[in-house]
């Protein structure tokens, strides 16, 4: 059974080539059916793998399908291998499952675009790569999958191509993302000159072998493919790209830049954690740098008007919370997280949506307002997403992944509570950025008409997606509440579990009342600011103490500004003022000379005799004064 | 014989084309593309023929030609092929069809001449590629000169005649060179052995001063540095490219550069081993300085082919590098990006002429948008950009990684510069698709989409690419040997292999020789002297006298 493990990334991939050279030829609804009828198939191909890996498991839990070495260098024989075990199993279902309800979603979301097959085309490239990505049992591959979700992002971010700021905002994804792609590639060559191979298995057993821990070698290679891993997953310092990636319509918002592609970081990470055990500093850079991002992300999100600008930077603040459990070792929670963020971003993102074509492409929440009783399957399911966003306690996935992160940032392997501190001021700030948006969009007075309501190929993965937001973090609860431990039981042979430290685990309860208390304290204030005083929705945010500090925190903190006076304008500057290339100057200094040179002497044989005569004359003076002087 | 055929068909195939030229310009159009046909054909039944043998470990020609040319000077007409001059050989074929048919309609005047011109440049290139005698590699190098003159001089755009001038004098005035170095070898290997021989396999056993053998590789790497092009012998080439016709532009590219990797390679460093070795940090930060360069400069440009002429000068810096980083990785990763670099960039020459013809313009400013007209060209354009930036899957990114992963490790800093090529690459590719394609507004300008015989040709392409990008391991197989014994000359076989797995371990790419049948090929003969390679025709004499022999006496 698991050896038939190719079909799930070939079926989008046939789609793709499907639609790339017969789209335009096809009918819509023919479009629709190969876009997202191929991903459904895929869905349906990894359930039914999955239940027979998980009925019965291959020895040693994982199974290796190679297909064709890619090349054979000197040694150097990266394979076309697909590496099955319980971490690729999850990103796979989810990745195949959201990606079809976000697909079913797109075949009304798109309906009147006219790049109808176009869009399938590029969705189902995506979710080929993004499958080939989390497959791979050679890191080579998984470069390949790496690369093409990036060129896919590209590609549909830019996807309404006549406006260029939609191509700017791709350009500037792809160009940073390939920053920390080529910080990526070093370490690759890092590992392929100390091992001599980049298969993810036998490089995680060498080097656990052959480098111990705090050695120089592992810090340097974990921290270049963490450079990578910042990149696509839009942490400090190299996040300014995703929320101008929200130019593209919004499924693509939902299924890359917030469910699958921009937490291929997180599962870079978790892949090779056996490196990054080996390098403590660089564990605790990634944890450092995921409490950094999650509280600048997610307080620049509370000066937000644009409401795909707000998922946006949220998306970025939930990626800091993978990343600081991934940094702490907390490797389940941090893809437990992954799950239900996947559940609720991808349908806030749809919600959204919706939203955005009732009210005719209207992405300002401030010209929002009442759509509860208008749109009440969107509201509600927008709710049940949001409560999931802000961890409300017990009645929501969010809070399950959430609470096992802090708990974790403090009691685990290099947890400290600053850490923990700063996840639990997250947690507040999200509840509150998050019920802000709900308040504004949702709440007061209707400030514009609805065009249309959503049919059925839309509400049903809002329904969907509802529900595993609300109950989909019920496998895996903490001691206090139930103790299942289905999903981290089902990683054990991926991820051992990571002690905590005995002398803090009696706290577990202590800890729990503040991480359920901060996302209520967050809702309560967002009802009082937005609710009780509806002008203030319009005007103040809770984080804006006057305008300039508003305004840091609309603009991301300056990022943007900071990279274009650091890199995009010298280059810019340096490109414009030598594009006649100085080192020609030379050449054309020499053909120069040689051509005054040449007018000079011409000038000479101007063909008057009398010239002629007194050269001659001159000439003779000159030889006989000579012979005379010497 | 086989190896004469390739070049007497090109040569044949051009006079034909001009005569009927006079007649038909169809006539001199389809009598190229046969001759071309018939080479290509040919090609691929000798790489077929032979691929079990390019497999096997020891290294051999497997063809040869062998025929006295003036015998006095020791001068012979010696062509021979290995798996280097195999591909290269079979890129001037492949090239050379797409020039053709590139130019089918671009072309009205003067079509006979022009296909003599073209098919003649090929044959000069092809002879590069074959002649492993010096003298007749130096006669080659002159013969593809000339056509390619004519060809930017007579069919080239506004700025032609100032082109072709620069073309000429840069590539003659450093050809000088070369032919000042191989003459001194030539004398110093008489003074050594007191045989006169221009032949390679002789010459590769001078014994030379260290001072000398700087000296000569560097009379050697200028000629070559100038076609490769590496900074800062570059300039001749974007004006070239620029003004050049399509079918110029993508000869240009796809072929003439790489003549002056393969001199590097088949040349300096075999001829030159310790020279190369002490040349090795600067011929790999020239390199560098390439990749960063040019990638800048492209970026600059507002004259769509300039763009692309400049992108060739970075991606000719990752050749620059393998090559002087010389091990297995490395020169395979620089052979590599040869092929791929001559197919995209060749593409993207192509794309360029399509546009000029239909738009009349190759100012990147006044086009935009053309994606709702022309998705094919838009989509294969995005897939030949793509090809520039090395996505990986297709052929430019095994290429350049296995360039990077082998100069990993010679030299840190290096590697680390070469590699901002990636991103930089990034900028200028999607900045061609952004300024051409994309964009636009609301009412973009008409433009035709490609027409049957362009998309197939540019199919044809895309298909090279992405076979060298996923299944990469024959070509990787047919040059493995040719490259391995240019590492023996270097004797570096040893360095940086330590850390790797035996091949053996991949029992997939393990082959058992079949049994050569005798007297079918030729050793090579490096240690034991040659008989073979030191022909009875060479002029013998006193060993005290070598320099006079030229002199009236």
């Amino acid at each position: 059974m698991t050896e038939l493990v190719w079909i799930i990334p070939a079926l989008p991939l046939a789609g793709f080539l499907t639609l790339a050279f017969f789209g335009r030829r096809l009918a819509r609804p023919a479009v629709a059916w190969i876009g997202a009828g191929s991903v459904g198939l895929s869905a349906a191909a990894a359930s039914v793998l999955a239940a027979a890996f998980m009925v019965n498991p291959p020895a040693g839990s994982s199974y290796t399908l190679t297909l064709w070495t890619w090349m054979s260098v000197g040694g150097f024989a990266p394979q076309i291998s697909f590496y099955l075990d319980p971490l690729s199993i999850v990103f796979v279902l989810i990745i195949t499952f959201v990606g079809f309800l976000i697909h079913l979603y797109s075949v009304e979301f798109m309906a009147d675009d006219e790049g109808y097959s176009r869009f399938f085309a590029y969705m189902n490239l995506f979710i080929g790569s993004m499958l080939i990505l989390v497959l791979a049992g050679d890191l080579l591959l998984l470069y390949l999958g790496w690369e093409g979700v990036g060129l896919c992002s590209y590609l549909l971010i830019g996807f309404w191509y006549r406006d260029p700021k939609n191509g700017l905002a791709a350009r500037k994804a792809f160009i940073m993302t390939r920053v920390g792609d080529t910080a990526m590639a070093i370490g690759l060559f890092l590992l392929l000159k100390s091992f001599g191979t980049l298969n993810v298995q036998d490089l995680m057993a060498a080097a656990s072998g052959q480098w111990s821990r705090g050695s120089a070698l592992a810090a340097v290679s974990a921290a270049l493919l963490l450079g990578g891993a910042l990149g696509k997953s839009a942490q400090l310092p190299l996040q300014t790209w995703l929320p101008d990636a929200m130019a593209g319509p919004t499924p693509v918002s939902a299924l890359i830049h917030a469910a699958t592609m921009v937490t291929a970081g997180v599962y870079l990470i978790g892949r090779t954690h056996a490196l990054f055990e080996l390098a403590p500093v660089v564990m605790n850079a990634v944890a450092v740098i995921g409490a950094a991002t999650l509280l600048v992300a997610g307080l620049s999100a509370l000066a937000q008007t644009d409401i795909k600008r707000v998922l946006a930077y949220s998306t970025i603040s939930q990626i800091g919370y993978m990343f600081l459990a991934l940094g702490v070792g907390a490797w389940s929670a941090a893809i437990f997280h992954f799950v239900t963020h996947a559940f609720f971003k991808a349908l806030l993102f749809l919600g959204a949506g919706a939203v955005i074509l009732a009210l005719d492409d209207e992405h300002d929440m401030t010209k929002m307002g009442g759509l509860r009783k208008k749109l009440p399957l969107v509201f509600w399911s927008f709710m049940a997403g949001a409560a999931s966003l802000s961890a409300l306690p017990l009645v929501s996935a969010g809070f399950y992944s959430k609470e096992m992160i802090l708990w974790r940032s403090f009691v685990g392997w290099s947890g400290n509570p600053l850490l923990w501190a700063a996840g639990l001021a997250g947690a507040f700030i999200t509840a509150l950025y998050t019920f802000r948006m709900v308040f504004i969009t949702f709440f007061g007075q209707p400030k514009s008409d609805v065009h249309r309501v959503p049919g059925w190929r839309m509400n049903l993965p809002l329904l969907v997606l509802a529900c595993l937001s609300v109950a989909g973090g019920f496998v895996e609860t903490p001691d206090t509440l139930g103790n299942v431990r289905i999903f981290s039981g089902f990683l054990r042979s991926v991820f051992q579990a990571l002690p905590v430290r005995e002398s803090l685990a009696g706290l577990e309860l202590s800890l729990q009342i503040p991480a359920a208390l901060a996302p209520l304290l967050g809702l309560l204030a967002a009802y009082l600011f937005y609710m009780t005083i509806p002008a203030n929705g319009r005007r103040f945010s809770p984080a804006a103490r006057g305008s300039r500090l508003r305004r840091f925190f609309f603009s991301g903190w300056g990022f943007d500004w900071l990279y274009d006076k650091l890199f995009v304008l010298p280059f810019i500057f340096a490109a414009r003022k030598n594009r006649n290339d100085v080192a020609d100057m030379v050449n054309r200094g020499i053909a120069a000379i040689s051509l005054s040179a040449n007018r000079g002497l011409s000038w000479t044989q101007s063909g008057m005799l009398r010239w002629y005569a007194i050269g001659i004359a001159a000439g003779a003076i000159i030889m006989i004064g000579l012979a005379v002087v010497l | 014989m086989i190896l004469v055929l390739l070049i007497v068909i090109l040569i044949a195939g051009g006079v034909l084309a001009w005569l009927l030229g006079r007649w038909s310009a169809m006539a001199a159009r389809i009598v190229s593309l046969l001759a071309l046909a018939a080479d290509f054909v040919l090609i691929l039944f000798l790489w077929v023929s032979t691929y079990e043998r390019l497999n096997c470990a020891g290294q051999s020609w497997i063809s040869e030609f062998y025929l006295p040319w003036i015998p006095q000077f020791g001068i012979n007409f010696h062509l021979a092929m290995d798996g280097l001059s195999l591909v290269m050989a079979g890129l001037v074929a492949f090239i050379g069809l797409a020039a053709i048919l590139c130019s089918w309609s671009e072309i009205r005047e003067r079509a006979g001449f022009f296909h003599f011109n073209l098919l003649w440049n090929l044959a000069g290139i092809m002879g590069v590629f074959l002649a492993v005698d010096l003298f007749l590699f130096y006669f080659f190098w002159e013969l593809m000169l000339v056509p390619m003159y004519l060809l930017i001089g007579i069919w080239g755009h506004e700025n032609r005649n100032y082109a072709a001038m620069k073309f000429f004098i840069f590539t003659q005035a450093s050809g000088l060179f070369m032919f000042i170095a191989i003459l001194g070898l030539y004398f110093i290997n008489a003074r050594n052995t007191g045989f006169y021989t221009f032949d390679y396999l002789n010459l590769l056993q001078t014994a030379l001063e260290p001072a000398e053998a700087r000296l000569l590789a560097a009379g050697f790497l200028i000629a070559f540095m100038v076609k490769l092009p590496a900074v800062p012998f570059h300039n001749w080439l974007p004006d070239a490219h620029t003004e050049a016709p399509t079918a110029g532009s993508v000869i240009l590219a796809g072929l003439l550069l790489k003549t002056g990797a393969y001199g590097i390679l088949r040349f300096v460093i075999p001829l030159f081993p310790q020279a190369s070795l002490d040349f090795r940090y600067i011929g790999m930060s020239i390199g560098v300085v390439g990749i960063i360069y040019g990638a800048k400069l492209a970026f600059a440009q507002a004259d769509l082919k300039r763009l692309v002429a400049y992108t060739s000068v970075s991606h000719m810096g990752f050749v620059m590098v393998g090559s002087f980083a010389a091990n297995e990785l490395a020169l395979q990763g620089a052979v590599m990006q040869m092929v791929c670099h001559a197919v995209s960039t060749g593409a993207l020459f192509i794309l360029a002429g399509a546009l000029q013809e239909r738009l009349h313009t190759r100012e990147i400013g006044t086009m935009g948008g053309y994606w709702r007209d022309a998705p094919r060209m838009g989509g294969v354009a995005l897939f030949f950009a793509l090809a520039s930036t090395g996505l990986p899957g297709l052929g430019n990114f095994v290429a350049e990684f296995l360039v990077l992963a082998g100069a990993y490790r010679v030299n840190l800093p290096i590697t680390v510069l070469a590699s901002l090529g990636l991103v930089f690459s990034a900028v200028y590719g999607l900045w061609i698709i952004q300024s051409i394609f994309h964009g636009g507004g609301e009412t973009p300008a008409k433009v035709g989409d490609l027409s049957l015989r362009e998309m197939s040709l540019l199919g044809a392409m895309m298909a090279v690419i992405l076979w060298l990008g996923l299944f990469p391991q024959p070509m990787l197989n047919t040059v493995k040997a040719s490259l391995e014994a240019i590492r023996e000359q270097t004797g570096l076989t040893q360095v940086g292999s330590e850390h790797l797995r035996e091949a053996n371990s991949y029992p997939h790419f393990t082959r058992s020789c079949p049994p050569k049948p005798a007297g079918q090929d030729v050793p090579m003969s490096r240690s034991t002297g040659g008989t073979r390679a030191t022909p009875e025709g060479g002029l013998r004499l006193p060993a005290n006298q070598p320099i006079g022999f030229l002199r009236r006496q």
